[in-house]
């Protein structure tokens, strides 16, 4: 009974640890059956298929190419001006600072349903058609204040002395910001941008408003594919997408723990 | 970039005012090329910002900073021949240790630049870690690496803002010995900031000492020590004790004091002006403790009851109490003779050389307080 | 806020040079701040007008100030309104019940796992959130995981008799765990789990220990050194994750479409059939404000009642 209550919060912990897990243990696993109806519910035979014949589905590849492509144009716009944003508030005053603040933080606390259909409606006044585009301009829009936020509290930990010892090393304000200010903020940029890519990447509320027949992305598609039937590939994608954002964050902590190991 | 000039630092008419704040208050001060120069007071008393304004990271409301005759006041950091050991070190954390020393070096276009860094690891005695990183160092080898950073570049004048500060005792003690070693042997101006006044007069030449952004005396240790002009200066460089004296005349080279009743006797020479009211001072060190058949003449001698003793292993510290009510310190080196026992009656005595008097308008608790944690 | 500048202007600095690096915070916020005027601020304003305008599709819109429109959307459609809050707040209930012990857990009791649960965490975050919720269908499905796994462990009693609980607070209507108030729920409650932990994480784990062991000295039982110091200073972690878990579970629908019937219908789901099937754009616009105001309206009493002025 002591044993219990001594280690109750860790039987829990693990527990929702399982919770947390489940679900994507279930589609990696999944990706290896072969159902027998449309739909990828039920386990009936393992196969290798849909892992050799992952394109095979019309219309997915494409709609992952699109979700890749808007991906990667919306996090590095989204890096470039959210980062000027967070210089601009992390260092220097100006008037309308909480003006601006607020500004930034609406978006995150708006509903997705809100943004993308008061977007949609803007797009339909000013008679600008839907579609990949109106996607992208809208991804850029929701993943702004994220990078904002991340890319600042990276500019606020920066240490100022250091920037006044690269003074007193000869170093002029365009080489101190190139050598010393940048390198630093790097990768807080860097997280803002992947958390930008995959918020963008996984979209289906705000794109589905702001999309045409023409312009699928890979969320849209799950979407119509829970409506019409599951092919595995999806799984598969999943799959991938679950070992590769692994692959990132423990590169990222292997990194990290490298630079402070510590000698006598 | 600043051609180099060789020369005495010079700030004239320096002051520093925020708001309705000063910090540095119309400082006048030559620094000798060459010299170990320091600067010492309490937390806030200004140093920290004149050393600043030195480098070029804050500008003087007023007054004008020169080297070797040229004016450098309105020049940025970056123009002048003035490199600074931080007091966090400030390490660059994404560069490798080689790096950072060569971070001015390469600034400059300096071509060897590589050589030049690894000669000043060496200086130091840390060019094993060349190629490691800032995080990885223990704070002593940072705070080396700082220094080889900054004299690699052969400053006209190089600033530490309390670079010793983090470490600890044992380490301390070594570092201020390497620090005026290698000053000695590379040649430089150092101008140190620090609040400790044992490490001011163990590695300076020259001490300044500040209190509330003026300067109260310039000198050498040892005059500075003996000869303080001021009671913050008696106060805050070891411990002093102050006794209250009325001139009561002179005659040819002694004056004659009056001392609660007590008569006593000083040099004129160290008098401090025309006035008859006085603080007469005497360090603990320089008041023996005198066993009853001892000749007390020309001494000068209190009569008083130990209060308190306190072994610190080198010497004794004793508390005396006076008919006044106020409480000398005696410090004794533990020589062998014998000590008072708490409660005993002492005479004291000292020699009237060893005293010095100060202006009794002053205020005798100045500089007197423990000096804060920063 | 810390400014730093590498030097302080001399006093006698040429006026052009001054106005120059004046300019220049402006210069930086204005390419991201526009963007968000432009395609934030401006359809919300948009949205904000249409919701007061009268006319359709065909015919276009006229400004009339129709404030009846809020009425009637609300007065059709406030039992969506009020299952979206009553389900964003039981998953937020359940993403804090859970999400606290996980986040103790991995900030004090997990030595040299901390990393490793904490990559565990994100990960799954990352990957497409619709193939996730999907997987949930195969779980909770009739012949799904938990059915098939306890046939084979005989512990099909259990299973029912959770059942059983489930039907009689409403949470299921009749023997599918699928398709229910319980699977939405549930769905929100495992989305969001992420957004509860973290926070709560970076809190907890800036949490002096020495602080409990003083409690422990000072007679407290662990309940009591729980209630009375572990969970006021982790309270600012507590705000911040509620309101990230709250808020956009208010708006999802993807949860109840997915894995809900009929019956679990919210209110996102009804402002997206009306933008995109039934074209009521002045209805649509009216329930979205009416959401926003409502969100707006429970945060600012939370978080003034909570007491914690920041919210990170």
């Amino acid at each position: 009974m002591a044993w219990l209550r001594r280690n109750l919060v860790i039987i829990i912990g693990i527990l929702v640890m399982v919770y947390i897990l489940l679900p994507n243990l279930v589609v990696i696993v999944f990706s290896f059956n072969k159902p027998a109806g449309r739909y990828n519910y039920e386990w009936s035979q393992f196969s290798l298929d849909a892992w050799t014949n992952v394109c095979g589905v019309p219309g997915m590849c494409q709609s992952v190419g699109l979700s890749l492509q808007i991906g990667i144009i919306a996090s590095l716009t989204a890096a470039v001006l959210g980062t000027m944003v967070a210089f601009a508030l992390g260092r220097y005053r100006f008037r309308g600072r909480s003006g601006t603040n607020l500004l930034i933080f609406l978006p995150m606390a708006t509903p997705e349903v809100v943004m993308g259909s008061s977007l949609l409606t803007l797009f339909i006044a000013m008679g600008v058609p839907t579609g990949r585009t109106t996607i992208l301009i809208a991804h850029i829009m929701f993943c702004l204040s994220f990078v904002i936020v991340t890319v600042k509290a990276r500019v606020a930990s920066l240490d100022p002395r250091l920037e006044q010892a690269a003074a007193d090393l000869y170093a002029n304000e365009v080489q101190t910001f190139m050598k010393v200010t940048f390198p630093l903020v790097l990768p807080g940029i860097a997280a803002g941008a992947l958390l930008a890519f995959s918020l963008s990447f996984d979209d289906y509320i705000i794109t589905n408003f702001n999309a045409s027949p023409e312009s699928v992305t890979f969320p849209m598609y799950v979407w119509g594919a829970a409506q019409r039937g599951t092919p595995v590939q999806i799984n598969v994608i999943g799959t991938m997408m679950f070992l590769g954002a692994l692959l990132v964050v423990v590169a990222g902590q292997v990194l990290a723990s490298r630079r402070s190991r510590r000698v006598a | 970039m600043a051609e180099r000039t060789s020369g005495d630092l010079v700030l004239a008419g320096v002051t520093r005012t925020y708001d309705t704040f000063t910090a540095v208050d119309n400082i006048d001060l030559t620094i000798p090329q060459g010299s170990f120069f320091a600067l010492l007071g309490p937390s806030g008393c200004g140093k920290t910002t004149t050393l600043r304004m030195v480098a070029g990271l804050e500008q003087p409301t007023v007054g004008t900073i020169s080297i070797g005759g040229k004016d450098i006041t309105s020049t940025k950091p970056y123009q002048r021949n003035v490199n600074t050991v931080f007091q966090n070190y400030a390490l660059f954390p994404h560069l490798d240790i080689l790096e950072n020393v060569a971070f001015g070096l390469k600034r400059r276009g300096v071509r060897d630049w590589k050589a030049k860094a690894m000669e000043a690891l060496e200086l130091v005695e840390l060019a094993q870690v060349a190629r490691k990183k800032p995080t990885q160092l223990s704070g002593g080898m940072q705070q080396r690496v700082a220094l080889a950073r900054a004299v690699v570049n052969r400053p006209d004048v190089l600033l530490l803002d309390e670079p010793l500060g983090a470490l600890d005792l044992k380490l301390r003690r070594q570092m201020q010995i390497e620090l005026k070693r290698i000053q000695q042997e590379v040649g430089l101006t150092f101008v140190h900031v620090t609040h400790d006044q044992e490490e001011a007069m163990t590695m300076a030449d020259t001490i300044a000492v500040m209190n509330a952004g003026r300067l109260q005396q310039v000198g050498d240790p040892g005059t500075l020590y003996e000869k303080p002009q001021s009671t913050f200066s008696a106060n805050f460089l070891g411990q002093s004790n102050l006794l209250r004296a009325t001139v009561s005349g002179v005659a040819g080279e002694l004056a004659s004091l009056d001392v609660h009743g007590i008569p006593m006797t000083l040099p004129a020479s160290s008098l401090p002006g025309s006035g008859t009211e006085l603080w007469l001072g005497i360090r603990p060190e320089k008041v023996r403790l005198l066993g009853d058949s001892a000749d007390t003449s020309g001494l000068n001698t209190l009569k008083g009851e130990v209060t308190d003793v306190s072994f610190l292993g080198v010497a004794t510290q004793y508390l005396v109490a006076m008919p006044w009510g106020r409480e000398l310190t005696v410090v004794q080196q533990n020589d062998g003779m014998p000590r008072a026992a708490l409660g005993s009656n002492v005479t004291l005595g000292w020699v009237p050389q060893h005293s010095f008097a100060l202006d009794a308008r002053q205020d005798a608790d100045a500089g007197a307080e423990h000096v804060e944690d920063e | 806020m810390a400014v730093s500048t590498l030097t302080q202007a001399p006093v006698a600095a040429p006026r052009r040079a001054r106005r120059r690096r004046a300019a220049v915070p402006y210069l930086l916020l204005v390419p991201g701040m526009l963007w968000l005027v432009i395609f934030f601020l401006v359809p919300m304003i948009s949205l904000g007008s249409q919701s007061l305008q009268t006319g359709d599709v065909d015919n276009g819109y006229t400004m009339t100030w129709n404030f009846a429109t809020y009425a009637d959307a609300l007065s059709t459609y406030w039992p969506q309104m009020l299952r979206s809050l009553v389900y964003a707040g039981v998953a937020t209930l359940a993403t804090l019940a859970l999400g606290y012990p996980l986040a103790w857990f991995i900030a004090h009791r997990s030595g040299r796992y901390k990393n490793f649960l904490l990559v565990l965490v994100i990960a799954p975050f990352f990957t497409s959130f619709l193939i996730r919720t999907l997987a949930w269908q195969t779980i909770l499905g009739d012949t799904g995981l938990l059915g098939q796994v306890a046939a084979w462990t005989h512990t099909d009693f259990l299973l029912s008799g959770f059942k059983d609980v489930l039907r009689t607070v409403g949470l299921i209507n009749n023997d599918q765990l699928l398709f229910s108030p319980f699977a939405v729920i549930c769905g929100l409650t495992y989305n969001f789990l992420p957004f509860m932990v973290l926070p709560l994480y970076a809190n907890l784990e800036r949490l002096d220990h020495r602080l409990v062991e003083a409690a422990g000295d000072l007679y407290a039982s662990p309940f009591q050194a729980f209630r009375r110091v572990i969970w006021p200073l982790s309270l600012p972690g507590v705000v911040a994750g509620t309101l990230l878990t709250f808020i956009p579970a208010t708006g999802d629908y993807i949860n109840s479409v997915l894995l809900g019937s009929t019956r679990t219908v919210m209110i996102g789901q009804v402002i997206d059939a009306q933008f995109l099937r039934v074209l009521d754009y002045p209805t649509a616009a009216a329930l979205s404000f009416i959401l926003m105001l409502v969100i707006v309206a429970l945060v600012v009493t939370y978080v003034r009642r909570a007491g914690t002025e920041e919210l990170v």
